[in-house]
């Protein structure tokens, strides 16, 4: 699905990744952990193609990052779904329309049952008409979700994704990405939430990577 | 291409429903293009009035011509006589007539008020020639001429008609120019005001990004708004500017360089014309300024 060979990236001032070598298998589910600004949006910016690495390769479904064009990594991020941690919407949509926006940019008309068993998924089935900045955090997340995982992505990149949520609603998030990777979708969540990880642990079998001193690297037992 | 054509003109209510409608920007591009669109409506009818008004005078001038006749009293009669002759049997002169001593006094009185005492004065006879549809060679009645009314000096005109066909290429030219400018200023006020949008929208852009839309689905939600709103104001400007050229004075009570200022015939039609020009104008500046910007993103 996504795999990074010897991979470095650097801002400029230094290398904030370094030597980075790993392979997403499809249907795998990863957390990825460390410090912040150790560099985990980093990673998962390069393995949606909105950074480029200055040295390795980055291959997503088997086509180098650099030798897409920008029309490629458009039909390349249809096929991943993002949720950020400050996730960004079309507030002046009404949320039916944020999460169907996906569809709507490749030209696709969704069923709008599909789009109604969706919502009700996220928990967002009352929610429909209502305005972005009308939600809580809580709620943006889920629609984010939704909207991520509204064209049927082979990957589901999610940064921090429950960094403003609290315990319950983070759990309940966590719960729907085990649904998505049960059915055979491959997860990667980028989180410092340690507790987060240990509760997933019970339900999925999730591997855990941290970044130490600008690689990655397994996590351990000590986790 | 045909698929980016087919996605810049196909009205898409859904896609332009991904911006959001912006104030300012909006009234800027309509107020833009009308304004410059009622000023292009007055360069295009000063152009071509002028153009009108030099063709004629050079027309009028170059199918005249005069030959002076300076000589001493006693042989102003004979040379006259001769210059008449000589005009009678070459080919393409339609007519030549002596202007009588009335008519040269008239020529003068402009500069010497109408008390001129002509016996008094050593003034040249002018005969005016009246050139047919097949022209004169002037070269061979110059020496014609010279040969029998050796005071005699043909004056085709050419001193005269050579600046005013100049200033008639100027004047073309200024309107071209002109025309030429307002289209650039338009285009360069439109990219501010699509800049302005774009900028405005840049979480928009970033969002549209993310969940996979292509560079021509987000250029073009930009750019057929921006073109709709230049067409739109453009008429306006076309139907205000044609209102005004309409209320210019009559060319009877203007006279003198006002003669004819305006459209003629399906000359009325041309302005029509240029709010298409002014939505071709906004989809090229929007789109050029949509690519530059969107390019700047991941």
């Amino acid at each position: 699905m996504i795999a990074f060979d010897n991979v470095a990236y650097n801002y400029g001032g230094g290398e904030l990744l370094s030597e980075v070598s790993l392979r997403l298998a499809p249907g795998s589910f990863h957390f990825l952990t460390g410090p912040s600004g150790a560099g985990k949006s980093t990673f998962l910016k390069l393995a949606y193609a909105e950074l480029l690495p200055t040295a390795g390769r980055v291959t997503i479904f088997d086509r180098e990052v650099r030798s897409l064009t920008r029309d490629d990594v458009a039909r390349t991020r249809r096929r991943i779904g993002v949720v950020h941690q400050d996730v960004q919407f079309l507030d002046h949509l009404p949320l039916a329309a944020n999460v169907s926006l996906p569809l709507m940019v490749s030209g696709r008309t969704g069923d709008s049952r599909d789009l109604t068993d969706l919502l009700q998924w996220v928990g967002l089935g009352q929610l429909a008409d209502a305005l972005p900045p009308q939600l809580s955090g809580g709620e943006r997340q889920r629609a984010a979700l939704a909207r991520a995982v509204i064209m049927g992505p082979d990957v589901i990149l999610a940064d921090e994704p429950t960094g403003n949520l609290d315990w319950e609603m983070s759990l309940r998030l966590l719960t729907l990405l085990v649904e998505l990777n049960k059915m055979g979708k491959t997860i990667l969540v980028a989180t410092h939430d340690l507790n987060l990880i240990r509760t997933a642990k019970n339900q999925v079998a999730a591997r855990v990577l941290r970044i130490r001193n600008r690689r990655i690297q397994l996590a351990g037992a000590d986790l | 291409m045909i698929a980016r054509l087919r996605l810049l003109v196909t009205p898409d209510r859904q896609a332009d429903r991904v911006v959001p409608p912006s104030g300012h920007t909006a009234w800027l591009t309509v107020f833009t293009a009308a304004t410059m669109t009622f000023l292009a409506v007055f360069a295009l009818a000063l152009s071509m009035a002028s153009g009108r008004l030099a063709d004629a005078w050079a027309d009028a001038l170059a199918r005249t011509a005069t030959v002076r006749i300076s000589a001493p009293p006693d042989q102003m009669e004979a040379q006259t006589f001769a210059v008449l002759e000589v005009l009678k049997t070459t080919p393409g002169i339609a007519a030549a007539r002596a202007l009588d001593d009335d008519e040269q006094k008239a020529l003068l009185a402009p500069w010497f008020g109408p008390d001129l005492p002509l016996d008094a004065l050593p003034l040249p006879r002018l005969i005016e020639v009246t050139e047919a549809a097949e022209g004169y060679d002037s070269e061979g009645l110059r020496q014609r001429l010279a040969a029998e009314a050796p005071g005699a000096v043909l004056d085709d005109h050419t001193r005269w008609r050579r600046p005013l066909a100049t200033a008639a290429a100027r004047l073309n030219l200024l309107g071209g120019l002109s025309m030429v400018l307002i289209g650039a200023s338009m285009a360069a006020m439109i990219t501010l005001a699509a800049n302005a949008a774009l900028a405005a929208n840049a979480q928009v852009i970033r969002v549209l990004r993310i969940v996979g839309a292509q560079d021509d689905y987000i250029a073009a939600a930009f750019v057929r708004r921006f073109t709709l709103r230049a067409l739109t104001g453009s008429a306006v400007g076309a139907v205000a500017g044609l209102i005004g050229v309409a209320l210019l004075p009559p060319v009877d009570e203007a006279g003198g360089f006002l003669t004819g200022l305006g459209f003629q015939g399906a000359g009325w039609l041309l302005p029509l014309l240029l709010p298409p020009v002014a939505a071709a104008v906004a989809l090229i500046a929007t789109r050029t300024a949509a690519f530059r910007k969107l390019r700047e993103l991941p």
